[in-house]
């Protein structure tokens, strides 16, 4: 991992309209250019808007796309991560980010955890990803996990093991539970977590929430920069759009490791075994395996 | 257990942005509101006139023979406070006009016939003035059904639908609505003596508590009773939230085609917006 700039593109894209998007996303990366930023990161589904619906394949893309011709040519100049609905084989559709680098596409990552409760309906739409993987880049190893990928540890710990140095998280959060101290209850709860991965991971954390309103709801921005020690670096300003850069200092993350060797100590077989474990044990019940007890045949 | 204290400055810039977002994205600059005088529609324009500048919200104000002189007098106090543009319409001619046919009907006939009137004024201002209709409907009403459909209930957006009646007056306390209409005893003014809470049968003090609990937190009524809460009340308000679902939907399509309108035909309201 060297030393670089990083940005995260604080923006409230436009409901299900692509081509407005794209010109908000030229306009960011040209900016991040003129502030030689290394890595642009935008928020999930960032090319579409978030609460789709009935649209998710009119919006659709293949991270080919001619489309993306121009953003894959200014990623010689700046590195982005850009959240899209990704087309895959099979007419498959994933809520997706690619990582653009040096004019190519280096990596997409598929949210593997769709969330369908409370104001969520993901997996009415969306397909789910099968995988969690780091990859290498010109900056150092990364992962990408989509917004609700963050609330399941071991996707965070898998990234982590896999030996990314920043985790990657593109977000579209809807504000909710006004109380009194804070300005959501979950906007409390993402801090926590992410500074408690940093922390535990000994690793950097980039969490590029979005902005702007969607059928009433507002998304509450408060985009945040994570060191390898669980501090905050970089914070972006609630419910505005902003583009917040911070400098990542590659030595900052050896010393943690250095000081918390937690990754070394980590006992990866350990787990795999108590994982087999629950797998066995739990693959028999009845509600795990997808069985009904009674043999009911559903209409 | 029971919180219903708000982050005020953080929900005022939601709700101003709100106002703002919507408003702009369907291809408008104005608002215009019906102002009784009552704190609910007093916030609403109050919000609005931060959001989008005085000089962009009309306040209407639609008194019948019998609304109460205060009322009128309050709903002045709100557009002088604010220098927003107002202007008068008496539904007193057409609602009396129509009940001449129909002298026996009742309080509620009337006062349902009297918002429905004012919900015909607002959308005829809001094509006369390019405006849209700003809704003032709070979040307890809505869920006790305390409202008339198609009447006070109607409107193109609503910045108050998730605000308790106890949390609107926070609110409106603190982007200094004025107090004598912040402290009044709640009433749709419909006819003389009425109170929300006399006719209620509570105050809203009690209920925003059990549907708060009820709503937001998903606790059962049998968890309400085992924290000592009356079971008859819980159970009146939970009754009052099922049985008025209806009023908070759009009326009901018979499944014909493949694809139905609001079953599987699901795009967003802000769809191409």
């Amino acid at each position: 991992m060297r030393r670089f700039r990083l940005a995260v593109a604080q923006v409230a894209p436009v409901l299900g309209d692509v081509e407005k998007n794209l010109a908000l996303h030229e306009k960011m990366a040209r900016e991040a250019i003129s502030q030689s930023v290394n890595l642009l990161v935008f928020p999930e589904l960032s090319l579409t808007g978030y609460f789709l619906k009935d649209q998710v394949p009119s919006v659709a893309l293949t991270a080919e796309d001619p489309a993306l011709e121009t953003l894959r040519n200014l990623s010689q100049r700046v590195a982005m991560v850009v959240g899209f609905v990704e087309e895959a084989p099979g007419h498959r559709f994933h809520n997706a980010a690619v990582y653009l680098e040096g004019g190519e596409i280096r990596h997409i990552h598929r949210k593997a955890y769709l969330p369908t409760y409370g104001i969520f309906d993901e997996q009415r739409y969306l397909a789910a990803g099968g995988r969690i993987r780091a990859f290498d880049t010109a900056l150092g190893r990364m992962a990408i996990l989509i917004c609700e990928d963050m609330w399941h540890p071991a996707a965070a710990g898998i990234a982590a093991w896999d030996g990314a140095e920043i985790i990657l998280c593109p977000s579209a959060s809807p504000g909710r539970g006004v109380g009194q101290a804070e300005p959501f209850q979950n906007s409390n709860t993402w801090e926590r977590v992410i500074r408690a991965y940093g922390d535990l991971f000994t690793c950097f954390v980039v969490y590029a929430n979005r902005v702007g309103y969607e059928d009433g709801a507002c998304f509450w921005g408060g985009s945040e920069v994570v060191g390898p020690t669980g501090a905050s670096l970089a914070k972006a300003r609630y419910l505005e759009e902003d583009l917040l850069v911070v400098e990542v200092d590659a030595g900052a993350l050896r010393r943690a490791r250095i000081a918390n060797p937690l990754l070394r100590d980590e006992r990866l077989d350990l787990t795999l075994r108590e994982l087999q474990r629950l797998i066995r044990e739990q693959g028999q019940m009845p509600e795990q395996s997808g069985e009904e007890p009674g043999g009911i045949a559903h209409g | 257990m029971v919180d219903l204290r708000l982050d005020c400055d953080t929900v005022r810039k939601i709700l101003t942005g709100f106002i703002d977002n919507e408003v702009r994205k369907a291809g408008f600059e104005r608002v215009v509101v019906g102002v009784s005088g009552g704190v609910d529609s007093a916030l609403s324009v109050s919000l609005a006139a931060e959001a989008l500048g005085p000089q962009n919200v009309w306040a209407i104000l639609m008194p019948y023979r019998t609304s109460s002189p205060e009322s009128v007098e309050h709903a002045k106090l709100v557009v002088s406070t604010l220098s927003i543009h107002s202007l008068t319409v008496d539904i007193t001619p057409m609602v009396d006009a129509y009940f001449a046919g129909f002298p026996d009907a009742d309080h509620m006939r009337r006062g349902n016939k009297m918002a429905r009137e004012r919900m015909t004024i607002l959308f005829d201002h809001s094509a006369r003035l390019g405006g849209l209709v700003l809704g003032t409907s709070n979040k307890t009403e809505l869920l006790l059904g305390y409202g008339t459909l198609y009447g006070d209930m109607a409107s193109a957006i609503n910045p108050l639908g998730d605000l308790y009646k106890t949390q609107v007056r926070q609110l409106a306390r603190h982007v200094k609505v004025p107090t004598v209409i912040v402290e009044k005893q709640p009433s749709a003014d419909l006819w003389a003596g009425q109170t929300d809470e006399a006719e209620l049968g509570f105050t809203y003090e009690e209920v925003d508590k059990v549907l708060y609990l009820l709503v937001d937190q998903r606790y059962e009524v049998t968890d309400l009773v085992a924290e000592g809460f009356d079971e008859k009340f819980v159970r009146a308000v939970y009754h009052k939230v099922r049985a008025s679902q209806y009023k908070r939907r759009l009326p009901v399509i018979a499944k014909v085609s493949a694809r139905t309108i609001d079953r599987d035909f699901r795009y967003p309201r802000d769809w191409g917006r």
